[in-house]
């Protein structure tokens, strides 16, 4: 593909080099945060233990890559959360109405639902060139608007969901709940898009400097579409996962969980200035934080204690970021001015 | 947005004055207020009140007064998102202060201090460090929050001092009440600095192009921190009017806040990527917010339902005049 030399061969093997040594870095502060837990509850490190983490946090590693993909492209989706409570209303409420409606089926429409509601926030930020954050802003107390209008402001209670609704994301298959498996389906899927795929370069090539990707024959309007739509169909999957999960669907579900998407993905290394990061790095970002809000109730802190934690982290880990952006250009298409970083388009 | 070259249309002419007040964000924002106000009066008997329209300004003074600061700070190509979380921490302060006996004056001293503090710890990480200020004010917003929970848990303070609920309470003359007064002052020193003073200009050189501002001899940073810590300052000074009007004070007080005003001035017409906008603006779009809000709740609408019609408000009020202007494009083109 004439695209790919968007990429010069020679930078992509220091990147190569770069990006290893930057999960390096988040693996090792990862296992010292293990190590710093076992030192006082050593059955925390249990195999068993480590992958009921690893499932509490599955829903976070989705809505990460979604995130990623929105981000690398320099834009930003807040409208991650309320998307997956909209969409988790809407399967909740079909379920409870149809019982009989095959799970495939419900499942199908939650992924379709998120699709389109991903799809309005881009074909808004690509075809009217709205800044993605007044988009995202705007959908999401309007998606959230809309769960509570379905439901009129009820609640839906397991004792209405089917036995299959509740069931598929719990049944175990070799030792790990579905739920698991199917975040390592979206992350292995997003490791080779990313890697393998056109369009996944052209996500890295759009958020690293869109005037040059314009150049080298990318559609930016239409990348970043694309990825919205990505994003929306994995909070719409989320959403059902979540409802199923946690057996309850109400309005305010996973209020605010965007932000913690977002820290994951500063935590992981990914640029809010777009064009940088990687599947590893938004791995170690969602377990980073997954660790931390299971581990809180182990050590005896109070969870009230976990929002100034995770606050304070977010932090750290963008300080040490932006210091690593900086020292080193780490874009696979360089931005000549430095400024105007904070705001995507 | 950066691919889409815009070639520009030079007039022979300037537009009179009056003609480009006529044609300008501000007359649109003024045309739909006007036209809720008249909608609220034919369906409410009860919204042509002057104690009614008294009452329906306490519920978004608060958040005007932080959009006014807001303002400068967008127009500077920055963001605070922490605002909210900066009135839960200032307002845990003063509960605090007020447990252990503090008067009055040290409750706003308090109040106004967290805020300024805070602020020039967001200062401090967007200039010191060169944070993005999006990314930075997210962490904030968690820490200081964070703090607040940490503080107080599930429990409430209460026990302000008596005469503590004049700043949210209170009236100066008549139904003009001490929190509206206040905004309307702040909104007129903040038009004046922002329109006929340097450091207004500056202002918006930074956010047009913050590198140029520099090779022009503007201190970029300090203004920048300057700006930091009035948003800082501005929702101190929230902090104390709603904690005085709630008189009492939980860690989830203003929840959700920063996004509200943060949709006021956007639709007050201030360019989100910086560099435009104005005061006036942000005023009426602050009324304009106000006033569906509460004719909506004199109709009974329940809140979420208002969220929905101001987040299509928001998105609306955008790309109308994209759409438009398109339009009208098409047609010279034709």
């Amino acid at each position: 593909m004439n695209r790919m030399n968007a990429t010069p061969p020679r930078n992509r093997f220091t990147l190569a080099g770069m990006l290893a040594q930057r999960e390096m870095l988040l693996l090792a502060a990862v296992i010292i945060l293990l190590g710093a837990i076992a030192t006082r509850f050593p059955s925390f490190l249990l195999p068993g233990n480590l992958a009921n983490v690893f499932n509490d946090t599955a829903i976070l590693l989705i809505l990460v890559i979604g995130q990623m993909v929105v981000i690398l492209t320099r834009a930003i989706d807040l409208s991650t959360a309320a998307n997956l409570a909209l969409t988790g209303m809407i399967c909740a409420l079909l379920n409870a109405a149809y019982p009989d409606l095959p799970l495939a089926a419900l499942i199908l429409v939650a992924a379709l639902s998120g699709l389109v509601l991903g799809a309005i926030n881009g074909l808004l930020v690509w075809k009217l060139g709205m800044p993605s954050i007044v988009v995202t802003l705007g959908t999401l107390t309007i998606y959230r608007g809309l769960a509570f209008l379905i439901s009129g402001g009820r609640w839906v209670n397991a004792h209405e969901m089917s036995a299959s609704f509740l069931g598929f994301p719990r049944a175990e298959i070799f030792g790990l709940p579905v739920l698991s498996w199917l975040s390592l389906i979206v992350l292995a899927l997003a490791w080779f898009g990313f890697k393998r795929l056109t369009v996944g370069r052209d996500f890295y090539a759009v958020g690293g400097n869109p005037t040059a990707a314009v150049y080298v024959g990318i559609d930016v309007g239409r990348t970043r579409f694309i990825a919205f739509c990505l994003a929306g169909l994995l909070s719409g999957i989320s959403g059902y996962l979540w409802v199923s999960r946690y057996a309850v669907a109400y309005v305010d579900i996973a209020n605010g969980f965007e932000l913690d998407v977002i820290a994951a993905c500063v935590i992981g290394g990914i640029s809010i200035a777009g064009g940088i990061g990687s599947v590893g790095g938004a791995i170690l970002g969602a377990l980073f934080l997954g660790i931390i809000k299971n581990a809180l109730p182990v050590i005896n802190v109070s969870p009230f204690w976990q929002m100034a934690i995770s606050g304070a982290i977010i932090i750290i880990a963008v300080i040490i970021n932006v210091r690593a952006e900086r020292s080193q250009g780490r874009r696979i298409l360089r931005q000549p001015a430095p400024g105007a970083v904070t705001q995507g388009a | 947005m950066t691919d889409t070259a815009s070639h520009r249309h030079i007039p022979d002419r300037l537009e009179r004055p009056w003609q480009r007040l006529a044609k300008s964000w501000e007359a649109l924002l003024f045309v739909v207020l006007v036209a809720i106000f008249a909608i609220n009066c034919v369906t409410s008997p009860f919204f042509l009140d002057p104690w009614n329209l008294s009452d329906a300004t306490f519920d978004f003074t608060e958040k005007a007064i932080m959009a006014l600061a807001m303002t400068f700070l967008i127009i500077a190509g920055e963001i605070d998102l922490s605002v909210a979380a900066i009135i839960a921490l200032a307002s845990t302060a003063m509960g605090a202060a007020a447990q252990s006996g503090a008067g009055n004056a040290e409750l706003v001293a308090i109040g106004l201090g967290v805020g300024l503090l805070c602020g020039a710890f967001n200062g401090w990480l967007v200039t010191g460090l060169r944070l993005p200020s999006i990314i930075a004010t997210i962490g904030t917003m968690s820490l200081f929050r964070g703090i607040a929970y940490v503080v107080l848990g599930d429990q409430v303070y209460k026990g302000y001092p008596a005469d503590f609920a004049y700043f949210g309470q209170g009236y100066v003359f008549w139904a003009f009440s001490f929190e509206f007064v206040t905004f309307l002052a702040l909104a007129v020193i903040a038009g004046i600095v922002l329109h006929r003073t340097i450091f207004g200009r500056v202002i918006y050189a930074i956010g047009n192009n913050p590198l140029g501002a520099r090779f022009s001899g503007i201190r970029v940073t300090r203004v920048k921190f300057i700006l930091f810590l009035l948003t800082g300052l501005a929702s101190g000074l929230a902090a104390v009017m709603l904690t005085s009007r709630l008189g009492a004070t939980r860690p989830s007080i203003a929840f959700g806040w920063e996004l509200q005003v943060v949709t006021m001035v956007v639709l007050g017409g201030v360019n989100i990527q910086g560099g435009s906008g104005s005061i006036l603006g942000v005023v009426i779009a602050a009324f304009v917010m106000g006033l569906v809000t509460f004719g909506l709740g004199l109709l009974n609408v329940p809140g979420i339902v208002m969220s929905i019609i101001i987040g299509l408000m928001l998105i609306a009020v955008i790309a109308l005049p994209i759409v438009a202007r398109r339009l009208l494009h098409q047609r010279k083109a034709a």
